[in-house]
């Protein structure tokens, strides 16, 4: 087998401990749809894409959606820069994502699973398609699975175009469908409409991993682990100014001082918590918990040591975004630009102030007046690196 | 006939029926800036709004089209939501509290008027929607008086006026993308879509290709739906205004029905006021020589359209010809025809061969009417007022010159006609009325409602079955119904009975026939065609733009239906008072007949002149 394929030796409380293949599977099978959904809500699993909503209600709502057809997708277009943690979980633990699935579509009534695969990842693709091959042979995927006559569903898998706006879950279904990948109005949720218009549930890679340990073990277990209002174990991908870069399972809590000792990280300037979206902490707020309730990621944490000039980390998310955007509507396509010029005009001195905060206003408004998820995070470095690091950039000239 | 919609899902209106069938109630408690109401469960914030007066900025939105909630200026805040959410795409499912004009919603839609202002290049009074343009209209109401995130100063696109109808300037455009949805749900024609990401995202037709090689019917009505001036129509009034101040020139304008009902909106008045006697008399003082009346043509072209339909028939029926063609379709759109030309070439036989009125009319104006006033048909100058971009590539067609010359010179739209009247510095609603020139000065109300959709249908009718039966059409008045109103496509059936002898061939016909207005709908009918389902089907209108002439791509802006339907409302009612109703009573059109298209219509001459050819176009393009 091929080397990328192989499991690593990794530890963790949930995604990385023992797992008997095709075990959650058979029992979930055995299991009534309703009890499924109250053990998820009682696990209080939340979705691991970043937003975090709970599992149980998305499920729930498609469940109870009267329709002749639904949809599972798992997406895993893991664009956001700096994560990478779906990538060990479908190259090392597919059979975690794709029962996953099988239990998401039994629960809801999908009969059909989709993988929407970033292209970056396509070299997953024949790997994730055997490990499916494999399913159906055992009977654990296709028609009547596990014996159950009133259950089939099979799984395909599609692959984006590399755009990081069909991460955000309405741009993912117009990119299956054959649109442009852009977001969608919200509501109707996919939850009602979603692929093709059917009721569709989209979960994160790390979400529908997670839903089988919850089933063999149950959500009291899996609520254990973490701060309660984030329950369960997170998945880090851990990069930048560190000694031991990589993907860590660790519980939902951990303070950024822990992790950063963990990941023998030293000297460090400040952390990039959740991406380019996310939100800058400096040195100063090291003690804060990585949790919903505090500073929330999808994953990505990204340390910068003392020698990076933040004006340069600020460029780069602002030059992402400027070509991520979807250019669907106005504050997102045009206010990243404005905003990625303020950067320019900080870093070349001929800047006012006054136009800086001006341009922090704007970055509000793109918060509320986005339509999706994009328009109304990416202003989020620009505001948080230029007040958490004035000094370093307003004086630096 | 259930058309199947195929936009986005996210961008197809929000279906009420559905939230209904769940069985909440068909009503919910909202308080609207601190105003309670019950309101219709699943009506959207904006419509809700508009019941009650309030108005909220719009610029992606347009009643003809599906939503967008692209460009984000509706926004409204609601109750328990951390977002800021778009009017035109929320239905109102729940009790909940929404405020419109709060301070967080006011900035948020003074900056999104500010960031679209910052990439809009041109300065407005040098621009053909001065005074009439929705983004200037938003700066007004947001106060800005500064470009407070600056503004750009150089064009980055090349102006593309390859065709003769569209003019598309991207350096005005703001993305709404109306002109996308409009090109694609509306119509069905699919010549416009976003390209690139981000802020390099720009509306383009396949590959860049100039709008004049793509498969563009110019129909104009991304026009009327574009909110500035990215899309224009291609204006010739210099080179008019160049021949009426020629004195060599013989400058003739022919006037289509339409535009004289809706002239009077680009003068401030209400739709549905009919300015006909007024037009005529704006013309002649800005210095048309002649004004005639395209109402005549349009009894010229149910003349030849309707005994070629009784042709086919006889040759269908008496004849058993297998090669004739039925049902035949109308060819006086000239939006339809180019649509049929590239999306169903293989079809072209069914589409009747009478040319337009428009075209007719340039023929008979360059060759009878020259001969019998003596002037040299070179000096002729003919200019077509339509309420049609279409027209304009419709004239410049190389075939449309069986006079030997340029049998129409120019098309003018509505819009462009209004301001010539302005620069000639006449109050079109003030002034005297009059009547059209002689020889062509007479039209029949038949000619009058190909306006509107249903019209060539009605006026063919009242034709065709008087020729067959010798009996004016069995409807009150000789209001044919079934032909008229907005819904897209609408079928019905006339009896044939006691038939004179030479039609006896037809005793006892079911006349059956259908009419459709806008692209979509003409598609759904050929497919129709296609799948065998109009078998026994004998005539078929079909009109490019939705409501027909009336909604045509150069007519005033702004369109919608309610405004369609009030211009075809004045159009009717001056059909009802018309003197003459059916156009083989028009004694001009005997007149013509007897000394000109002396072998009747569909002979000899008449073909020469009246009859024209189409191009095999399809879809792809070298």
């Amino acid at each position: 087998m091929n080397k990328l394929f192989e499991r690593k030796n990794r530890t963790g409380p949930v995604l990385f401990s023992e797992y008997e293949k095709g075990s959650a599977v058979k029992k979930a099978l055995l299991t009534d749809r309703d009890d499924i959904l109250l053990e998820i809500r009682e696990s209080g699993l939340r979705g691991r894409g970043g937003a975090g909503f709970p599992v149980s209600v998305k499920w729930m709502l498609t469940a109870a959606a009267n329709s002749p057809q639904k949809f599972v997708i798992c997406n895993a277009d893991e664009g956001e820069p700096g994560t990478f943690k779906d990538r060990v979980l479908l190259s090392e633990y597919p059979e975690l994502v794709l029962e996953g699935m099988i239990i998401a579509g039994y629960t809801v009534g999908a009969r059909k699973g989709i993988i929407y695969l970033r292209a970056e990842y396509s070299y997953i693709k024949d790997f994730l398609q055997s490990k499916i091959e494999e399913m159906r042979s055992d009977g654990n995927l296709g028609k009547n699975i596990c014996g159950r006559k009133d259950f089939d569903f099979d799984i395909s898998i599609r692959l984006g175009s590399g755009a990081y706006v069909c991460g955000e879950e309405t741009a993912l279904i117009e990119s299956l469908e054959g649109h442009r990948g852009e977001p969608r109005n919200r509501p109707p949720f996919p939850v009602n409409t979603g692929y093709l218009g059917f009721p569709t549930v989209v979960n994160n890679v790390e979400t529908l991993a997670s839903v089988p340990h919850i089933i063999n073990k149950g959500g009291e277990w899996y609520h254990k682990f973490g701060t309660g209002k984030s329950s369960g174990s997170k998945l880090f991908s851990v990069s930048g100014d560190c000694r031991y870069p990589g993907v860590y399972e660790l519980q939902w809590g951990i303070t950024i001082k822990e992790l950063l000792d963990l990941c023998g990280a030293e000297n460090t300037k400040a952390v990039q918590i959740g991406g380019a979206s996310g939100i800058c902490i400096p040195e100063s707020e090291f003690s804060r918990q990585i949790s919903f309730e505090d500073a929330s990621t999808g994953g990505s944490v990204m340390v910068f040591n003392k020698n990076r000039k933040m004006i340069d980390v600020l460029q780069n998310f602002m030059e992402f975004f400027t070509e991520e955007s979807c250019g669907q509507c106005t504050p997102c396509r045009i206010g990243n630009v404005k905003l990625l010029e303020g950067v320019n005009m900080i870093r070349n001195n001929e800047y006012s102030l006054e136009y800086i905060e001006k341009l922090k206003e704007l970055g509000e408004t793109m918060k509320i007046a986005s339509k999706c998820g994009l328009g109304q995070t990416s202003p989020n470095p620009f505001i948080s690196i230029l007040n958490n690091f004035k000094d370093e950039i307003f004086g630096m000239n | 006939m259930k058309k199947e919609l195929r936009s986005p899902v996210s961008q197809r209106p929000f279906n009420a029926e559905n939230i209904n069938k769940t069985g909440i109630g068909a009503e919910v408690s909202i308080e609207l800036n601190g105003k309670k109401l019950r309101v219709p469960l699943g009506r959207s914030i904006l419509d809700i709004c508009r019941d009650n007066n309030i108005h909220i900025p719009t610029l992606c939105y347009h009643e003809d089209l599906c939503i967008a909630g692209n460009c984000r200026m509706c926004l409204v805040e609601v109750e328990g939501m951390k977002n800021l959410q778009t009017a035109c795409s929320y239905p109102v499912t729940s009790p909940v509290k929404i405020k419109t004009f709060s301070n967080k919603v006011r900035k948020a839609r003074k900056h999104i008027v500010d960031l679209m202002l910052s990439e809009h290049y041109g300065e407005c009074y040098s621009c053909v929607r001065n005074n009439n343009c929705e983004l200037q209209r938003l700066a007004r109401e947001y106060g800005i008086d500064s470009y407070e995130f600056g503004h750009v100063c150089e064009p980055r696109f090349e102006v593309d006026d390859s065709s003769h109808a569209v003019v598309r300037d991207m350096d005005k455009c703001i993305l709404c993308r109306r002109c996308v949805r409009t090109c694609i749900d509306l119509q069905e024609v699919g010549v416009l879509e976003a390209v690139n990401r981000g802020y390099d995202t720009k509306i383009s037709t396949f590959m860049d290709t100039p709008l004049n090689d793509v498969i563009c019917i110019n129909c104009g009505q991304c026009i009327n739906r574009c909110p500035t001036a990215a899309l224009h129509a291609n204006d010739p009034s210099d080179q008019i205004w160049k021949a009426i101040e020629d004195p060599s020139k013989h400058v003739i304008l022919q006037t289509a029905p339409s535009p004289r009902a809706s002239i009077g909106e680009e003068f401030g008045l209400p739709p549905g006021n009919s300015m006909t006697g007024q037009l005529n008399t704006a013309a002649r003082m800005i210095g048309f020589d002649r004004v005639f009346d395209t109402n005549f043509s349009a009894d010229l072209t149910i003349m030849e359209e309707g005994t070629e339909l009784l042709g086919r028939l006889k040759k269908a029926i008496v004849d058993k010809d297998k090669s004739v063609m039925l049902p035949q379709f109308t060819s006086c759109s000239p939006g339809w025809v180019k649509f049929i030309e590239h999306f169903y070439p293989e079809k072209l036989d069914y589409l009747s061969t009478a040319k337009s009125p428009q075209q007719m009319f340039g023929a008979v104006l360059k060759t009878f009417y020259a001969e019998e006033s003596g002037i040299d048909p070179a000096d002729i100058v003919t200019v077509a007022l339509m309420p049609c971009a279409a027209k304009k590539f419709e004239c410049n067609r190389p075939e449309m010159n069986s006079s030997g010359f340029k049998d129409v010179d120019y098309g003018l739209t509505t819009r462009e006609m209004a301001k010539m009247i302005r620069e000639a510095g006449l109050v079109l609603p003030e002034l005297p009325k009059s009547s059209f020139d002689d020889p062509f000065g007479e039209a029949s109300g038949a000619g009058l409602i190909f306006g509107s959709t249903g019209g060539v249908m009605e006026a063919a009718l009242r034709t065709v079955y008087e020729l067959v039966t010798g009996r004016p059409v069995p409807f009150k008045d000789l209001n044919i119904e079934a032909c008229r109103g907005m819904k897209g496509i609408k079928e019905a059936s006339v009896k044939l009975e006691n038939c004179i002898e030479e039609f006896s061939f037809l005793e006892g016909t079911d006349l059956k026939f259908i009419v459709a207005h806008g692209t979509a709908n003409a598609k759904v009918v050929m497919d129709m065609l296609i799948k065998g389902e109009l078998e026994g089907y004998h005539f078929v209108e079909i009109m490019a733009c939705p409501g027909g002439c009336i909604g045509g791509g150069g007519q005033p802006i702004p369109t919608s239906e309610s405004i369609r339907k009030l211009r075809a409302k004045a159009i009717y009612e001056e059909d009802g008072a018309s003197a003459v109703r059916k156009s083989h009573e028009n004694p001009k059109i005997k007149y013509i007949y007897e000394k000109y298209f002396t072998d009747g219509p569909c002979g000899k001459i008449s073909h020469k002149l009246l009859h024209t050819k189409y191009t095999k176009r399809g879809k792809f393009i070298n």
